[in-house]
Formats: C-alpha cells, structure tokens, sequence
C-alpha cells in the first residue's frame, strides 16, 4: 500500500510500545456488535496505472467543451486559464497547507488572502471583502443572513432574474427561520420592477447583474428606493468578468455584493468546487459571514497578516456565530488571485472586451438563422434566444452533432409559462468565429 | 558554522550574533515580499489578449468607465511573487501537521492528476445528461462507496464542506418533524463539539442546549436521557470525538434519542478513526457527513474547498436535498426540481449553484480505489496505532486528559505546564521554531489548556519518533525553567508572534493606494 508507511513488523513494534497485543485493544471501547470483523463488499486496492485506467475511461465517457464548441453559461463560464496558475496552485506550500491558524508559519497563505479580499472590493467597487465562501449561491443565502441581521428585519424580495438555484439556495438557507421570501416569477421579458416592493419590513432585495437572461440593469433606481426604506440592495454577479466592462454593483448603490468567482482561475469541472466572493460597505464587517484576513505587525514591527474578527465566528461564538461556514474555498481563491494577477487592469479589461465582442458576433450570426431570435436589447458575454422548437430538444439535437448548445431556460424555470421555447447563450474568448459558424449551421439544420 | 581568518591568518568561527541586518529584510531563502499592488506598472500585463474596441457594443450605456485599481505585472514577476509567498507556509507535503480533528494526511498526487482529466475539468454542470454520463457514473460509484463505508442506504452528495454537511443533515432532520407535523425546537450537542455544530443547529432555527461530559470524556449519557422529551429534535454527536476517544454509549444514546422521537446527527470528521472497521449505521445514526478533505485525502488547500457528502437512514432518504443523481433504463440522470418525480416532493430544498464539489469526488474516489476495502481499514488501524504511540511515548512528560487507549487523535491539557510559566499558546510557538506545525490548541473546551495530537496513517515510525523527540524536549525545558525559548517563540519562523489585539481592534482588511500625502 504506497501511501501507508509502516512495515508488518514496525506495526508490532509500535504496537508493543503501546503495550497492546493486537490492534483490536485499541478498539475496546467499540461495541462488540458494530466491529466488522471481515472486508466490505468493496474492491481491493489498486496501483496508480489500474486508478488512472479506471476514471480516465469515465471521463472519455463525456462530451464536453475540451472537444466540442461550448456556448453554455447560466451561472458557470468557461475561460482560458494562463498555464502558470495551475502550476503556482499546486506548490505543496499551497495545496497541503491546512487554513493559516498558525499566522507565524502561513504568510504566504494569508498574504494571498488578503490580496484576494482587495482585488474583489476593487472588482465589485466596494469597501471590504471576505476571504471567500463556497460558491455564488451559499454566498446569496449569506448575503440575506446578514441583511437580517444589519437591519432586524425579515422581509426579502428575490428578483426573477436571479439564477433560480441562487433562489433557491436562499429559500433553503432561510427557510427553517423566521423569514418572509419574496421570490418572483421568472422575469422572461425584462419588465420586472422591484422599486415599489421594499417596505419598512424588508431586510434586502436581491437582484443579479447581468441578470440570468443576461440583461445588464442600472440598478441605482432600485438602490434608492430600497434605501430610502432601510433596506439593503444585494446583487449578485455570476459572471465576474463582466466587472471588466460593466458598471459595478458597488458604483451603483449596492450594500452587499456576492458573486461566483470561478471564471477566473478555475475550471468548470462539472460543477465545483468553485468560490463565492462577498463583498460589504465597511460599516457592516462585523455582521459579515465567513473568514477575514487584516494586516497587523509583528512584536518587532514587521507587517503581517492574521485571521481577524473571528469573534464573529462559530467557533468562538458557537450558536451565536454569523455563520456556520468554516473551511471555504481557499485553493479556488488563490487560482483567482493569480489570474487576476497575471491579467492586471489592462489583462482584464481587455479580456472582458474580447467576450462582450465573441458575444456579439455570436448574436449577429444567431439572427440570420431562421427560426431563432435574440431577444437582449442589450448583454455582456450572454443572451436569450427565443427559439421556432422546444429549447430542450433543439439542445439534444445539437448535441448529437457533437455540439453543447446552451441552456434551455425551461431547465432552469420548469415553473415558467413561456420559457420552453428560451435558450440561455454564452460566448467567451475561448469560442472561436469557426465554432460559431459550426454553431449556426447546426442550429440551421436543427430548426428546419 | 562560518569561518573566517583573524589577522594572524588563523581560522575562527564567527557566531550568528554576527549575522548582519540585511538590505530588504530579506533571509537567505526567505524573502520580504510586497503585496501584489506594490509591484504596479500601469500597462503591463502577464496574458496577450488581443485589443478589441468597444466603440459598437451592447452594454446599455452601462460601460465601466474608471479605472479598477488592478495592478499591472508580467508573468515572471506573478510567479515569483507566489513562489515566494509559498515559501511562508509551513505544508504537510514538508512535514508532520498535527492538527487534532483535522486529520492532515498525504494528498496523492495522482488524484491531482486525474481532476485534470480533460473530460472531467471541462465538463459543464448544466449540459445535457446523455453528455455527461461518465461524470455521473463518477458521483454515483464515490455514492456507493461512502453507502458501503458508513452502512447507511442513501447519501447526498452536494455539501460543499463539513459544516454544510451539518446543515443538510440537520435540514433534513427538521423537514422530517415538520412533515410528521413535530415542531420540536432544541437541538442537544455535547460541551466538546465543533463550534460548527451549534452554529449549524442555529441557523437551522434550532434552540442550542449544552450537554456535559461525564468525566471521562464522553458525553454523559444519563444526562441525556434526563433532559430527553418531546422538544428535542436531534443530539449532534461527534464520534469519535473531539477528545479523540469513541463513544462507547452511542448504541445506548441513540436508542434513547429515537425513544423520544429525536434523531441522531453524528459528525464525521473523524472518521478516519474507524473507516472500514466500524460502519456508523451500525451505531444507530441517522444521519452523518464526510469530510472529503480529512478521511478521502483531498488536499485542504490552505482552507478548502473541502466537500461534505452527508449519509442517510431510510427515515431521512426522503429529504435529501436538490440535485441528485439516479439511475434508470436510460443511464444515469439528475433530479434537479421537486416535481420532476415523485421521489423529490419532499426534498428539502438545495445547498448549492450546482451538483457539489465534483473536483473533490474524483480525488476522494482515486483514494479509495487506491486503498480498496483492504488498504482503508489499514488506514484506520494505523491511524489509531500512531496517535496510540504518541500517547504511549509522551504520557509521561505530558499529561493525558483522559484514561486508556485513544482513537486517531489524542488529548493533552497543560496539566504538566502547571506552575512552569508557559502556556499552551508557548508551547505551540515553540514547536514551530522545532519545525513542526503545532497540535490543535485550545480545542476541545472541556480540558484547560487542551492539546490535540492527530498524527494520521501518513506518518513513518521515523517521523514520529522526531515529533515525539520535540515534544519532550519542549516538555523538559519548560519544566526545568528554560521559559525564553518559549515566550519569546517563535524565534525563526518568518513573522514572529502577530498583534491579533491590533489587527481586530483597527481592522485593515485591504491594501489601498497611498494618499499623496503619506507618499511624500
């Protein structure tokens, strides 16, 4: 067994300084019944070549955007990740280091996270940022958390143009305590108005910017009229290069800023692990959720980094905590802060220029196929399609020519009257004008 | 030692009060590095991306017009920033990492490899089913191992960590009172739990009541049997526990839990102890998570991600939260609304954008076919052989908070620090300047000054025999009064002892620009 470093004989060695016979002694207070005494019904152990052999043929089982022209979003993005960020990651230094409770022997962890918590408030234009959380739909569920707690209040409106699992993360996070959730239907046609919904019993309205459909908003409307009741604006971002183009939630009035971190610096890999991004007004950071990283010295004055604030924390402040998260997505927000590193201002504004044009090609070339519709006035690197067929069957189909084509909007609105004929398109800088073009012409073939 | 020649030519040796204050603070290997944003040069940029104007756009009249504030740095400058910020973390990759309850144990890289795997890496979580059937054959194999493993029926796969894992198992809880019609409102968790467990009963609306010790390390069960009645909803048990000893009672609790109408949530962080020796659904449980990133080996990452994958009795299986993956004629498939079939009205709701930590199931199933059924148990074995042998060969310089064999991790108090002077806080210092990572310190609460050994399966005979040399080292010299080397540790780590006080009082959370002023 080659990760198990003891011989037959240093276990009877170990064991005899143990004073024990066998390893069954040290299991006494096991009760009698619950020892296995035989192997489970599972495989024995493997060498690397049979491993590798075993998941290597279940990922060949899949089509994905490493072989076929990929124009899916909805919450994920594909990107080019400079080859440099994969290698930093995985410095042992990083990858197996536990979270920095020993500041002496974790600068370099925690130097990153604070890093990290500047480049987000400078990304979402606000004043303080966390060291990162699970992923853009737990950080929503939190970013309501808090909103109760700045304003002691427990109304919530959900704007339908929120990510419907962003929705329903929060629904679920909330739904076991004292809370009044607004969600509103899907806003298929853009007319949503949320100003006159926040009342002196709202804590937050939450909005998503570009929304889901992909429509950039001017939420400063919104922001003063949820204001000027006491109630905070949260927004959500799950495309976070659109930061590069678009006017920030925090230039727009927005209190709380949570957003899906894993276009920068992380795969798709099906799903996760991914990071959430939180981002607050400093008034608010000791209602804020999850770990933060500040700048102290040393005893002798040299400057340093700690885990601060943790009396906010459930394991100083138990039941009491602002939240129960504890390991969050370390690793996820080192790959972002290296991206964003080697993108720089002008790296990044360029990369977010390059996939509002792939996207715009992508729009004009889907127009001049017969049967489908853009219906954006206006988006970042994503839009909606209405389409002549049912979205869900036009994807199957060109799936089977080997191409992924998007999200149905019924997949993610089941409930919506209206959405079977919606499909959600995403372009980025990774998608070529041959993809598109391959794109279109299937879409041509599979709507006549 | 240096050399050096006096004025006769005769060679001596010059001692490290000689060592001299270098030009940037820089120590040898180890190098004073500035923050990312202290290394600006507008302009420059480590990626080529072609210029593309935004004089035709469809942004809305939204256009961000000021500058971010991002710095600007090519890609050498990136890595070695990051490599020299690397060089400040002490890893288990280097060393032993003690941390009771956390279980630091050797992160194949193989597994690294295979998350790689293009088919996995780039697979999209919202494509079609049919195109993903290799990812979902994945979380359905990882599902049957960890069904295997624990002796539980069903298992949800989502939780992004461990104290969402307790989230969906105390979701899941409550959902099943409330559809029995039960408004029951307090959750029990022994004085020695995480602090997530009463943090997790919390924001599930739960009222959190302590329950004590009984002297011996575990959760005293006539207490619990005492305070049992129809308002308790569930006890969250860890066992083993924090105080690295195993519930002997846990039969008996749970018995009287569901006597009452109550569930039992166990935490499973430490069920590196008893992975494939013990199946925690022949305790009676009801429900549990894993921690992915303690007993499947993937890496912690400097604080994640880490995945929390609960199990399940048949009683909760209905309440299982959104997606999940299920089989069927046509290969497998995700139930991702509650109306999509019958088996997901009662679903709780979901915990996350999408399916859960995927990148982490790929490493923890390449540890377990790595290990098979054989090689888990022997991790489990000499997991609990190894904390054993630290017990053996340092109970009698330090103080052993409880009687007998421990489980994988063993507890100390500062008991044999009584009078010397130094803390446990000192004495953690002071293993860092010995070149090991502390234990866990201060946790669990329930012994003062506690001490948390967890040395895993991972580690040689030889390794430990180094640990255990440091340990009483450390133990001798604070006993004999030798106390500098401990309140003034650490000595030669890169940063010594950092103001926390400072840091919380006068938080600075981010680095902003100079003003002109203090630039001048």
């Amino acid at each position: 067994m080659r990760y198990l470093p003891h011989t037959e004989a240093e276990r009877q060695a170990l064991l005899a300084v143990v004073g024990a016979g066998a390893i069954a002694e040290l299991y006494v207070d096991v009760p009698a019944e619950a020892r296995l005494e035989g192997l489970l019904d599972l495989p024995p152990h493997q060498g690397e070549l049979e491993v590798e052999r075993r998941l290597a043929a279940l990922a060949a089982k899949n089509l994905t955007a490493a072989s076929a022209p990929s124009f899916i979003g909805a919450g994920a993005y594909r990107h080019h990740v400079p080859a440099a960020v994969d290698h930093l990651i995985q410095r042992s230094e990083f990858l197996t280091a536990y979270t920095p409770y020993q500041p002496e022997v974790s600068q370099g962890t925690l130097q990153y996270l604070f890093e990290f918590q500047t480049q987000v408030a400078l990304l979402t234009q606000m004043e303080v940022a966390n060291a990162s959380m699970y992923d853009g739909a737990s950080a929503c569920g939190e970013a309501v958390l808090m909103a109760a707690r700045v304003t002691k209040r427990n109304k919530v409106v959900l704007s339908g143009g929120l990510h419907p699992h962003y929705r329903d993360v929060t629904v679920t996070m909330t739904g076991f305590s004292d809370f009044r959730i607004d969600a509103r239907p899907a806003d298929l046609d853009g007319s949503e108005d949320l100003s006159a919904l926040a009342d002196e019993a709202t804590a937050c309205v939450v909005v998503q910017n570009p929304d889901v459909f992909g429509r950039p908003h001017d939420l400063r409307p919104l922001a003063r009229a949820a204001q000027a009741k006491g109630a905070l604006l949260v927004v959500a971002v799950t495309e976070v290069v659109s930061l590069g183009a678009l006017l920030p939630p925090g230039a727009m009035g927005a209190d709380i800023v949570i957003a899906e971190g894993q276009s920068l610096g992380n795969a798709l890999g099906f799903g996760g692990p991914y990071l959430g991004l939180f981002a607050t007004r400093q008034r608010f950071v000791r209602q804020t959720p999850g770990r933060l990283c500040g700048e102290t010295v040393d005893v002798e004055g040299r400057r340093g980094y700690v885990l601060t604030l943790s009396t906010r924390e459930q394991h100083i402040r138990r039941e009491k905590a602002t939240s129960n998260i504890c390991t969050n997505s370390g690793l996820c927000s080192l790959a972002f802060t290296i991206h964003l590193a080697l993108l720089g201002e002008e790296g990044f504004r360029r990369l977010a220029r390059l996939n509002h044009a792939r996207a715009l090609t992508l729009a004009d070339a889907v127009n001049e196929v017969e049967g489908a519709e853009v219906l954006n006035r206006s988006f970042f690197n994503e839009f909606t399609v209405r389409l002549a067929k049912p979205a869900a069957e036009v994807v199957s189909a060109m799936a089977e020519r080997g191409i992924l084509a998007g999200v149905p909007a019924a997949r993610l609105f089941p409930e919506a009257d209206g959405a079977e004929d919606l499909l959600l398109l995403a372009a980025t800088e990774t998608n070529t004008e041959a993809e598109i073009a391959a794109f279109t012409e299937a879409l041509q073939e599979v709507l006549s | 030692m240096s050399q050096s020649r006096d004025k006769s030519g005769e060679q001596v040796v010059l001692g490290r009060e000689h060592a001299p204050e270098t030009t940037a603070g820089h120590h040898g290997l180890e190098w004073e590095e500035p923050l990312l944003f202290e290394l600006d040069s507008a302009g420059r940029a480590g990626v080529d991306l072609p210029e593309v104007g935004l004089e035709k756009n469809r942004l809305g009249g939204l256009e961000r017009r000021r500058p971010i504030g991002l710095p600007g740095l090519s890609e050498p400058q990136v890595v070695r920033h990051f490599v020299r910020l690397s060089r400040k973390n002490y890893a288990i990759d280097a060393g032993i990492y003690p941390l009771g309850s956390c279980t630091m144990k050797h992160n194949p890289r193989l597994n690294e490899k295979l998350a790689r795997l293009p088919g996995f890496a780039e697979a999209h979580p919202m494509q079609p089913a049919e195109t993903v059937q290799g990812a979902l054959e994945l979380i359905d194999t990882l599902a049957h191992w960890l069904k295997t493993l624990t002796g539980m029926p069903a298992v949800a796969m989502s939780p992004a960590a461990g104290a969402q894992g307790e989230l969906c198992g105390l979701m899941a809880i409550r959902a099943a009172l409330e559809h029995a019609g039960d408004a029951r409102q307090v959750v029990l968790v022994p004085e020695s739990a995480h602090g997530t467990n009463p943090a997790t009963a919390a924001i599930c609306g739960y009222q959190v009541e302590a329950i004590p010790g009984n002297g011996r390390g575990r959760v005293d069960l006539a207490q619990i049997e005492a305070r049992l009645d129809t308002d308790v909803a569930a006890i969250m048990i860890t066992n083993p526990n924090t105080c690295g000893l195993f519930e002997y009672d846990i039969n008996r609790i749970a018995e009287a839990v569901h006597g009452a109408g109550g569930y039992v949530y166990c935490d499973g962080a430490n069920f590196n102890a008893i992975v494939g020796l013990v199946r925690p659904g022949d305790l009676g449980i009801d429900c549990m998570h894993i921690n992915l990133h303690k007993t499947f080996s993937t890496p912690h990452g400097g604080g994640g991600p880490g995945s929390g994958p609960v199990v399940f009795s048949e009683a909760l299986a209905p309440f299982v939260p959104l997606p999940y993956v299920v089989h069927g004629a046509d290969g497998y498939r995700l139930v991702e609304h509650r109306d999509q079939e019958p088996g997901a009205a009662l679903s709780f709701g979901r915990l996350k954008a999408f399916h859960g930590q995927m990148g982490m199931f790929i490493r923890a199933l390449a540890y377990m076919l790595s290990h098979g059924s054989d090689g888990l148990r022997q991790v489990a074995e000499d997991a609990v052989l190894n904390a054993n042998y630290v017990l053996a060969r340092l109970k009698d310089v330090m103080t052993p908070s409880y009687e007998g064999p421990c489980m994988h991790e063993v507890l100390f108090d500062d008991g044999f620090l009584k009078d010397t002077g130094v803390s446990t806080l000192d004495f953690a210092k002071a293993m860092i300047d010995e070149g090991v990572h502390p234990m866990t310190m201060y946790f669990p609460l329930v012994v003062h000054g506690a001490m948390l050994i967890e040395p895993t399966e991972s580690e040689s005979r030889h390794s430990l025999d180094q640990f255990i040399a440091i340990m009483r080292r450390l133990a001798e010299d604070a006993k004999a009064g030798r106390v500098e080397r401990f309140h003034g540790a650490p000595f030669y780590s890169p940063r010594r002892r950092l103001d926390e006080v400072r840091a919380a009082r006068q938080p600075v959370l981010r680095w902003s620009a100079p003003t002109a002023e203090a630039a001048e």
